[in-house]
């Protein structure tokens, strides 16, 4: 891999020594769950992603594709959980078409601890690995200094405590695939609830031999209420100082312009508005 | 220097003290410290109509990303006869740090409740404003760490709000919001209470464009402009949540109000 651009590293550095702060990365504050079950296995997450104590994303997917048969949950930040789930993606793709094989969790799991250990912590992704492949079920948790465990329930991020508690209360060494969904969710809900890092709804993907589900939104505890009142303005409400306009002859230069017929609306256009 | 550098305000602002991990210093060594505060996150509102007061906070107390207790309130009722405080015709909303709070809270209505026996009368607002303000200076050099409001009705029975800073710096406002997402409130009541930046369609053209009229809100408005506040402070503020209080202050007496909020 070509690897990162490190060329304002010691303007930076410069900077910081003086006080001036790191900028402030999305995290994604987290709660996230894997639990296996007879036949398969579930990974779970919130979905609420912040910038300290600011909510950035209020449904944010923590859920990420490595394989058909091999999905990902990522805590910490959230540009290196993207980024290292894609790549590792990439790579997996690339050595299941060279070696005829279907992707095994292990190898993933490999890859990612690899990858992670070589970036000596700075990369901050701390993932659940979940998938089945030809050895069977499989369920990691990898850090981000590139330690990996392998566990029946695994909890990550700044819900985990919650999570776990969850798990070690309600956990049976034989669950059906519903049994292990809903301990699963119910153990993101402790984190939803119990830490503010997490928030919003339940995301779930349960893999089997046979089919990978995701299921989005699995359940919405958090809706938003409705408004007591309307905050529609009239038009013309905003000051305008100055306007500049422009001919459709002059934007024709850069786009082109489409005229619409008597009563049609350009679909997709519209704007929503409150009630 | 930093505030140079950043362009934003929630990294530069005084309210902004999510993250109060103790530094470790240049070369590396573990500095040692005593940090007597803590910021137990919320937020809190007031708003004065014409004869009536609302002061509302939230009811969630949180250090860290951990929740202490979803009902701990923030505002209290000051300088009653009774423990029970019916008689009550002050309020005062503390956020910041909870200890504090609630160490301001009875300093201020042992005080009110003295001014009472002695004078045989209650305390009036203006009067207790300019006293909090001293209390709250009387400890300049090891401050309070609360952003305190005060409501109630003036001598002409109309709505009363006075805002502080941790060292007693105070104004009679309008309205004012607190706390943790008052950067969050504070631009929405400048536009929903006075009317900011509202200007009637098509009355001018330019800056001759005439502003919107200010009307005073109503009591049942004035609620419902607090729990969309709320609401929405709840949205995109993890610290603010679980519970809304409200005291609504009128001639006849102090009602209080408690809604849900989102737990999560």
């Amino acid at each position: 891999m070509p690897g990162f651009d490190f060329s304002n590293h010691t303007r930076n550095a410069a900077l910081h020594a003086r006080g001036v702060p790191l900028p402030k990365a999305t995290s994604t504050g987290t709660t996230i769950v894997g639990c296996i079950f007879d036949g398969g296995v579930v990974i779970a997450a919130d979905t609420r992603a912040t910038s300290g104590p600011i909510v950035a994303d209020k449904n944010c997917e923590k859920l990420h594709y490595i394989a058909p048969q091999i999905w990902c949950a990522g805590a910490g930040t959230a540009a290196d959980t993207e980024f290292t789930t894609a790549l590792i993606s990439s790579q997996l793709e690339l050595h299941s078409l060279s070696t005829g094989r279907k992707p095994r969790v292990v190898t993933c799991m490999t890859m990612l601890k690899q990858h992670l250990f070589r970036h000596q912590g700075h990369i901050g992704a701390y993932l659940v690995v979940a998938g089945v492949d030809p050895t069977g079920v499989g369920l990691f948790t990898v850090h981000a200094h590139g330690s990996t465990d392998k566990l029946p329930y695994v909890t990550m991020g700044s819900g985990s405590l919650a999570a776990m508690s969850v798990f070690e209360t309600q956990w049976k060494a034989t669950m059906t695939e519903q049994e292990a969904v809903t301990l699963a969710s119910n153990a993101i809900q402790a984190g939803i609830f119990n830490d503010l890092g997490s928030g919003s709804n339940v995301d779930v993907a349960i893999i089997t031999k046979d089919k990978t589900t995701l299921k989005r939104g699995y359940v919405k505890p958090n809706e938003r209420s409705k408004k007591q009142k309307s905050y529609v303005f009239k038009r013309g409400t905003t000051a305008v100082l100055n306007e500049k306009i422009i001919t459709k002859e002059e934007i024709s230069k850069y786009v082109t312009v489409h005229e619409l017929e008597g009563g049609e609306t350009a679909v997709g256009e519209k704007m929503d508005i409150d009630a | 220097m930093s505030a140079m550098f950043s362009q934003n305000p929630l990294m530069n602002g005084p309210n902004y003290s999510f993250n109060q991990a103790p530094s470790t210093a240049a070369a590396g060594n573990k500095e040692h410290g005593f940090y007597p505060y803590t910021d137990n996150g919320g937020s809190t509102l007031a708003i004065s109509g014409s004869d009536f007061t609302i002061v509302a906070g939230d009811t969630r107390s949180t250090s860290g990303y951990n929740i202490n207790t979803r009902y701990s309130p923030k505002v209290f009722k000051i300088g009653g006869t009774t423990s029970s405080q019916d008689d009550a015709t002050l309020v005062l909303s503390v956020v910041g740090f909870a200890a504090d709070g609630e160490a301001l809270k009875e300093r201020l209505d042992a005080i009110v409740k003295m001014y009472r026996y002695q004078h045989g009368k209650p305390m009036s607002v203006k009067a207790c404003a300019q006293r909090l303000s001293t209390i709250l200076y009387g400890k300049r050099f090891f401050p309070y760490y609360v952003t305190a409001i005060l409501g109630g009705l003036d001598e002409e029975g109309n709505g009363a709000v006075y805002s502080y800073d941790p060292v007693g710096s105070y104004e009679r406002e309008q309205c004012r919001a607190a706390g943790a997402a008052a950067s969050l409130i504070m631009p929405f009541l400048d536009n929903q209470v006075n009317y900011k930046n509202q200007y009637i369609p098509g009355s001018g053209v330019g800056h001759a464009l005439v502003e919107r009229e200010k009307i005073p809100l109503g009591r049942t408005e004035v609620e419902d402009v607090v729990k969309d506040a709320f609401d929405s402070a709840v949205e995109r503020h993890i610290e603010v949540g679980d519970g809304l209080q409200m005291f609504v202050i009128t001639k006849s007496g102090i009602e209080e109000k408690y809604l849900p909020l989102k737990r999560d």
